[in-house]
């Protein structure tokens, strides 16, 4: 099993979620979360205090599928999160060594 | 001055109406039912003005930690200003006629019955000019708080406020309003640029300046938790301003009307003009600087509205906006002083701006007062007059209240407290 966690910006959550539903990923959990990486942040002017707003909102995805899958997962959330601008994110794959449903106590595949 | 003689004989009538409870005098009050009516609504839009218009208007400016400190400095001042206003206050600052300061003859309101009449308003009930005075008292109060916000003790913030209304605010209300020694040199000031807004404006720059800078000013981001709700709270000031100026009036009649023809287009006027500023000098009109814009002019057309045409309300915004938005952007900065919210630079510069104005554009043809343009000199001089007393009273009493408050306890939270927030620290309470 693959953890995928993909850092994106925002607005695109939409797209990745139905990108995602697509290729049949049917499950995800996902944070509001600030930072920042070569985008650095932006300046605002609260009349005339200037002060350099470094952690920009993101949001952050987390998905868990078998190892077979993460590849093409990792693909797609790449092209729709993908605008061509600084900023757009990323995307890191970690393994998985145990899963479990709470519910029904299914494990590893069975609980994904 | 023949409006000061005439307000000495109806406090001496009013006096006597007291004391012997004579029909034939108490007759004389004729109460009238629209004067009331209006009256009435007045004081409810005032008193929305502090709460919760000016809770909201700072809450939004501060920091997330902050918000409920900071509204909590309006809402006790609110409670116990008008206590105090009420046991002693009110009569200090509005019954009797002494230069200096009133009489204790209206002590925890004793004497005011159904039938008294205040000389200064004497077609509705004394008890509704003592309410609709009060309110200004409060809010007066509760905007010097904006200047230490984020760092001020609640505790020590709270013996301020109760002494500074007593000290600071009834004294000048009285000079101005309440027969004393500028309302007898003729100053011209309609709902408070002196008495309300330099007031407070000054207390406040000397109180930042005395309790100091916030921890991390001019390195730390200070943005704003949550201009929206100053944006609300800005709505509220301006509607509410309706019944501050309109309502000083003291009746429903034209003068009422055109007070707030002046009041809504000043702040119309100095909301355009912050916003041309900014969109000018940073690239981008910002939300804070429309409600500062409005909010100035508001403050800056207060002593005028009343005095002058509604048009000229256009001109006082437009040098509030200017004025303003140089003190508040330019001036803060090159002195160095950590005035918080900008009671100073908005209320404390809008109010003397507006006050000379008055002097400037007083019109005969609105309530018989001329300024210079109608050929009255003179008046620019008694304007600059009461900004030099209010700015002197308001600057050395405010520094002495701190300086002596200050022998008991600290002003301000420990370094530690002011970083974890007031909200935790002051009133165990927080914002998740």
């Amino acid at each position: 099993m693959k953890q995928i966690i993909a850092i994106i910006k925002p607005f695109k959550l939409e797209d990745v979620r139905d990108a995602l539903l697509r290729i049949g990923v049917y499950g995800m959990t996902i944070s509001e979360v600030k930072g920042y990486g070569r985008q650095k942040g932006h300046t605002e002017i609260y009349r005339g205090a200037e002060y350099a707003v470094n952690f920009l909102p993101k949001v952050r995805i987390e998905i868990v599928v078998p190892a077979d899958d993460a590849d093409r997962v990792v693909e797609t959330i790449a092209a729709a999160a993908k605008t061509g601008q600084i900023g757009d994110g990323k995307i890191f794959v970690a393994p998985i060594d145990h899963a479990m449903r709470i519910r029904t106590g299914e494990t590893d595949a069975g609980a994904l | 001055m023949r409006v000061a003689s005439l307000a000495r004989a109806a406090v001496t009538a009013g006096a006597l109406t007291v004391l012997t409870a004579a029909p034939a005098l108490a007759q004389t009050a004729k109460i009238d039912p629209a004067d009331t009516a209006w009256m009435i609504a007045a004081t409810a839009l005032v008193l929305m003005m502090s709460i919760p218009g000016l809770a909201l208007f700072y809450a939004g400016m501060v920091r997330k930690k902050n918000v409920l400190a900071t509204m909590a400095q309006t809402l006790a001042v609110t409670a116990v200003c008008s206590l105090l206003w009420a046991v002693v206050g009110y009569s200090l600052a509005f019954y009797g006629d002494g230069l200096a300061l009133g009489t204790l003859g209206r002590l925890m309101l004793g004497g005011m019955t159904t039938m008294t009449i205040s000389p200064f308003a004497p077609t509705i009930p004394e008890a509704l000019f003592m309410i609709y005075q009060m309110t200004f008292a409060v809010i007066t109060v509760a905007l010097v708080a904006g200047s230490v916000a984020d760092r001020m003790r609640f505790s020590t913030f709270m013996w301020f406020a109760a002494l500074w209304l007593l000290v600071v605010y009834v004294p000048i209300a009285h000079w101005v309003w309440g027969g004393g020694f500028l309302y007898a040199a003729g100053v011209l000031d309609f709902a408070g640029g002196t008495v309300v807004h330099l007031n407070a404006g000054v207390a406040g720059l000397v109180a930042a300046v005395v309790i100091g800078a916030r921890y991390g000013y001019g390195s730390d981001n200070f943005a704003p938790y949550d201009l929206a709700l100053a944006v609300i709270g800005t709505g509220m000031l301006w509607v509410g301003w309706f019944g501050f100026n309109g309502g000083s009036a003291l009746a429903a009649n034209s003068r009422a009307v055109f007070a707030i023809v002046a009041t809504h287009l000043a702040a119309s006027t100095g909301a355009v003009t912050w916003m041309a500023l900014e969109w000018w000098k940073r690239g981008k009109p910002s939300v804070l600087g429309m409600i500062s814009g409005a909010v100035a002019g508001l403050g800056t057309i207060t002593p005028a509205s009343g005095f002058v045409e509604p048009w000229q309300g256009i001109v006082i915004g437009l040098a509030a906006g200017l004025i303003c938005f140089w003190s508040c952007t330019w001036l803060k900065l090159a002195c160095g002083y950590d005035d918080s919210l900008d009671v100073f630079g908005v209320h404390g510069v809008g109010g003397a701006t507006g006050t000379l104005l008055t002097g400037v554009f007083a019109a005969p043809a609105v309530s018989g007062a001329a300024g210079l343009l109608a050929g009255n000199a003179q008046q620019v001089l008694i304007q600059l007059y009461a900004i030099a007393v209010t700015t002197v009273w308001s600057g050395i009493a405010t520094f002495v209240l701190l300086k002596a408050i200050a022998a008991f306890g600290p002003l301000r939270v420990n370094k530690q407290n002011e970083i974890e927030g007031l909200d935790v620290t002051q009133h165990g309470e927080a914002l998740q």
